[in-house]
């Protein structure tokens, strides 16, 4: 039999001999010359945001233009409209007609695309960084001259139609997130998923994608980032060419949507074509920008990394190797999120494990945190590998760039970035139990149960009858 | 000056000097026990990555498909004295990250440290005791195998999975490369601790590695890492070579039932090798047919003008044998039999008529105005170095990229694809719902009709 010990025993045993390591680390990662490189800000006559941080180890540039609109600003009948917006920007425009944009980005040897999430929209090329300028005068005239035509929607809105149907539809674990959500929230907006429902996509009409555009398009809910090998009077000087001349609009101003308060315990369960269970906890928590206090969300972030930040963490040493419960796991939670949002535990049970055996191993998890303080040498590692893991990000320009964006975007403001890692040093176990017993409570669950339905057909049981010689075709 | 102006002028410069900026330089040697290392420096940032990779990959699997996965996973769960919590607690107190994973060509363990001196030593000798002293535990082997078996069940609930799977099986028939990289049910549930020793003792060994170092750290430092590395790891052999890859003798339809709202759609052959004389020609080619995303011919015909996908594509899969070439896309039902015509139309059309000038123009402008892109980080450095390394490509690999590419002729592309690729034999599979092919039976001639009173209904 393989010996069972506990794992905080196993853990202290263990620091007694590797405590001099970890301590000369942690003084190591407070180093000044570990600091971020400095970010240049700008702001345009026109409100609009320009961030630059140069980073010169390559010669490449990445541009990003972050809107201030994403599927949280959307409501009932057009949900995903800011998606489906995003599709229509590489429609063209009067000046680039529909493919130009794609055409000259790649005949300059760059890549691009454009992701939506429920706080932003956002556009991005990665460029040699001599291509900046063709990049700014694109993206910079669709900011505004989009033309948005008729017959390309139609075709567009059944893209994004198959979009989601390969992305959620077919994916019965995408189809029980998007539950847990729809559950979870009441009046908040991130109810729905950043595709939208499928009714909902099939009867966006153009005018609505050309309202949505109208609304909240402008160089005043924008912020500019760029990143790379790049002099940052030289991207001022290029953005106040380019996106400088759009005029700025009146925006919106979001309703609040606070989302009500939660009475007790919620469920959903999730029967489905499917092979194996999934079992989902989301705890309603609140993110820098909903708190009035900044220190809950740093201790939720090492709370985070407690239960799943690498190997040794508690979901994969206790429930995956030690107990054999689960045969996958995991944490999310995201500190920048413009709305209060789910920190979420989730897991797979190995096999003849039962999915209430996994939720009740899940709710101990927080039930411990909530009784039993986490031991410092189990707090240092966390603070550790979030330190060590943020160095690692400098690795790419894009993550950088999106820090950024993301943060300025949600009206967090970039700064915070920086401030990050003393925030991080700062965490007390006792604020970990704190924000355990106070966000991680049956109050704020909701859980989500993928019960599997008809068993999909067993492909290796039927494929000698299903392969089919197709002789004599032309 | 507008967009088409500067893009015009910059397009020109770029021809002039196609390598104006610094590529990085590959550093190459050996390990006194036959490991073949690359290096580059990359002392910008403090951190440093390792990867060290192994000809031990599922096309090693012999007749116990999965062995290669499941003993690349078990290498971590335990070495020396150390117990897999053991491990993961001392990596994880440096911030280590530790990684593993396998193919059907290879499999590796990678690392991501600090450079600074004791995290980066703590690392490197965890990483070396990994490696050469595993002990692979019983109950690791029988935890892994259940959680193998829990992941094989995840597949089928997968369309592209099960497409993918049952694609590598109909491409490849009796070839190693046909084989599931975890394996089946059967197969895996068969292994014991014993095949994983044995596994090791004939793959993990140093004449069959190579490992690439980037990162913060001098020449003679990665001469050092790398000893401390494989250093303890047997001499051993290379790998055999492997078997050649028949060419497909007839064309091949595959129809798996599965209640998903859309049907996803593979079609393709064995492609190229890595080392391949038309490499350059039928990747450049492909980059016009479906590799460059929305400007690809396949994207516009089946995504841009009738919606039909979101994702249409192809790709050559370059390997130590004929790797496949494959055609994606995945779209509603209805749809399937309709755009399966429309992607084997284009690329027959592709394949007869060769790519036009303004094609090769436009792809070799995206490859080599974006080379840089390819380069810009430790990771992709990493990458590239393994790629080279594990492949024996030519050390100025990297250096005279962009001016092969452009040497490329139109007629080199066109001769290679109508050589290489097979319209009329190939392999197309489709995983969807079975009601809706009936239903669109008479839209196309490869229709489903006669094959579905064959398939077999669960």
């Amino acid at each position: 039999m393989y010996p069972t010990i506990t794992l905080d025993r196993r853990g202290k045993i263990f620091m007694k001999i590797y405590a001099k390591t970890l301590l000369s680390l942690l003084v190591f990662l407070a180093l000044p010359g570990l600091a971020q490189a400095r970010v240049y800000e700008y702001l345009l006559a026109n409100g609009m945001k320009v961030l630059v941080k140069p980073d010169n180890r390559s010669p490449v540039v990445v541009q990003q233009v972050w809107y201030k609109v994403g599927s949280s600003y959307e409501y009932g009948g057009v949900t995903g409209i800011s998606h489906m917006l995003e599709h229509m920007l590489f429609k063209g425009t009067e000046k680039y007609p529909a493919g130009e944009f794609s055409r000259i980005i790649a005949a300059n040897g760059g890549r691009e695309n454009a992701f939506t999430g429920p706080d932003y929209t956002a556009y991005f090329q990665r460029m040699e960084k001599t291509r900046l300028e063709i990049a700014m005068e694109l993206e910079s005239d669709r900011m505004r001259n989009a033309t948005l035509p008729a017959d390309e929607f139609l075709k567009e809105r059944d893209v994004v139609a198959e979009e989601r149907r390969m992305r959620t539809d077919d994916n019965p674990q995408a189809r029980a997130y998007e539950q847990l959500r729809a559950t979870a929230f009441v009046n908040s907006p991130y109810n729905h998923s950043v595709i939208g429902w499928m009714t909902d996509i099939q009867n966006y009409s153009i005018e609505d994608v050309r309202q949505w555009y109208g609304d909240w398009y402008a160089p005043n809910n924008a912020t500019l980032v760029v990143a790379g090998d790049v002099d940052p009077e030289e991207v001022l000087a290029l953005a106040k060419k380019y996106y400088e001349p759009v005029k700025p609009r009146e925006v919106k101003k979001q309703k609040p949507r606070t989302e009500v308060e939660q009475y007790g315990e919620r469920r959903v369960t999730i029967k489905v074509p499917a092979t194996i269970e999934h079992v989902i906890l989301g705890y309603k928590v609140p993110t820098l920008k909903t708190t009035d206090n900044p220190d809950d969300i740093y201790a939720l972030e090492v709370l985070a990394w407690i239960l799943d930040g690498g190997s040794s963490s508690r979901i994969t040493s206790e429930l995956l190797r030690d107990r054999q419960l689960i045969a996958g796991g995991s944490v999310s939670y995201d500190p920048y999120s413009r709305l209060q949002t789910l920190f979420t535990l989730s897991a797979v049970p190995a096999r003849e494990t039962s999915v209430e055996d996994v939720e009740a191993a899940l709710r101990g998890q927080t039930d411990r945190l909530q009784r039993q303080l986490i031991s410092e040498e189990e707090l240092d590692k966390a603070k550790t590998q979030i330190l060590t893991d943020r160095i690692y990000q400098k690795d790419s320009i894009f993550y950088q760039a999106m820090q950024l964006g993301a943060l300025e975007t949600v009206g967090i403001g970039w700064q915070a970035d920086e401030a990050f890692n003393e925030k991080i040093k700062s965490v007390t176990a006792e604020q970990v139990m704190y924000v355990a017993k106070t966000y991680l409570n049956d109050k704020r669950l909701t859980v989500a149960i993928l019960y599997p339905q008809q068993p999909v057909p067993d492909f290796a049981r039927h494929k000698a009858a299903t392969v089919v010689h197709m002789q004599g075709e032309r | 000056m507008n967009a088409r102006s500067i893009a015009t002028c910059l397009l020109g410069l770029l021809f002039l000097s196609p390598s104006v900026h610094a590529i990085p330089t590959i550093q190459h040697w050996q390990t006194a026990n036959g490991a073949r290392v690359y290096f580059t420096s990359a002392p910008e940032i403090p951190i440093v990555d390792i990867r060290i990779i192994f000809d031990a990959g599922s096309a090693r699997d012999g007749d116990k498909s999965g062995l290669a996965f499941l003993t690349n996973g078990l290498l971590r769960e335990g070495a020396g004295q150390m117990d897999a919590d053991m491990i993961a607690q001392r990596l994880d107190n440096i911030g280590a990250q530790l990684g593993n994973g396998s193919l059907r060509d290879m499999a590796w363990l990678e690392l991501r440290t600090l450079s600074e001196k004791k995290a980066l030593q703590e690392a490197m000798e965890l990483m070396s005791m990994i490696l050469s002293e595993p002990t692979f535990p019983e109950v690791a082997v029988h935890r892994d195998i259940k959680n193998i078996l829990v992941s094989l069940e995840a597949d089928k609930q997968n369309p592209g999975a099960l497409a993918k799977k049952a694609f590598m099986q109909a491409v490849y028939g009796d070839h190693p490369y046909a084989m599931p990289l975890q394996g089946t049910a059967e197969s895996i549930q068969a292994m014991t601790r014993k095949d994983v020793r044995s596994y090791y003792d004939k793959f993990y060994v140093a004449r069959n590695a190579i490992i690439a170092i980037v990162g913060d750290v001098s020449r003679s430092k990665a001469e050092i890492l790398a000893e401390l590395l494989a250093g303890r790891l047997q001499e051993g052999e290379p790998a055999p070579r492997l078997e050649k890859v028949k060419p497909l003798q007839e064309a091949v339809t595959v129809y798996v039932d599965h209640p998903s709202s859309q049907t996803h759609i593979w079609v393709g052959q064995p492609g190229m090798k890595r080392r391949d004389d038309d490499y350059l020609a039928l990747y450049i080619g492909n980059h016009t047919l479906g590799g460059s995303g929305l400007t690809s011919l396949l994207s516009n015909e089946v995504r841009e003008k009738r919606g039909y996908a979101y994702s249409a594509y192809s790709y050559f899969s370059p390997m130590r044998s004929l790797g496949p070439f494959t055609m994606v896309a995945q779209t509603k039902n209805d749809t399937a039999a309709d755009a399966l015509n429309i992607m084997s139309n284009t690329l027959r059309e592709f394949v007869k008529t060769g790519i036009t000038s303004e094609q090769i123009t436009a792809s070799k402008q995206n490859i080599t105005g974006g080379f840089a892109l390819r380069l810009d980080s430790n990771r992709k450095l990493v990458e590239n170095l393994s790629v080279v390394g594990f492949y024996d490509l030519p050390l100025d690999y990297l250096n005279t990229f962009n001016d092969r590419v452009s040497a490329v002729t139109r007629k080199q592309i066109s001769n290679a694809f109508l050589r290489r690729l097979h319209p009329d034999r190939m392999v197309v599979v489709l995983v969807g719902s079975k009601n809706a092919r009936r239903s669109n039976s008479q839209s196309s001639a490869r229709s489903a009709t006669a094959s579905n009173t064959k398939a077999a209904n669960h």
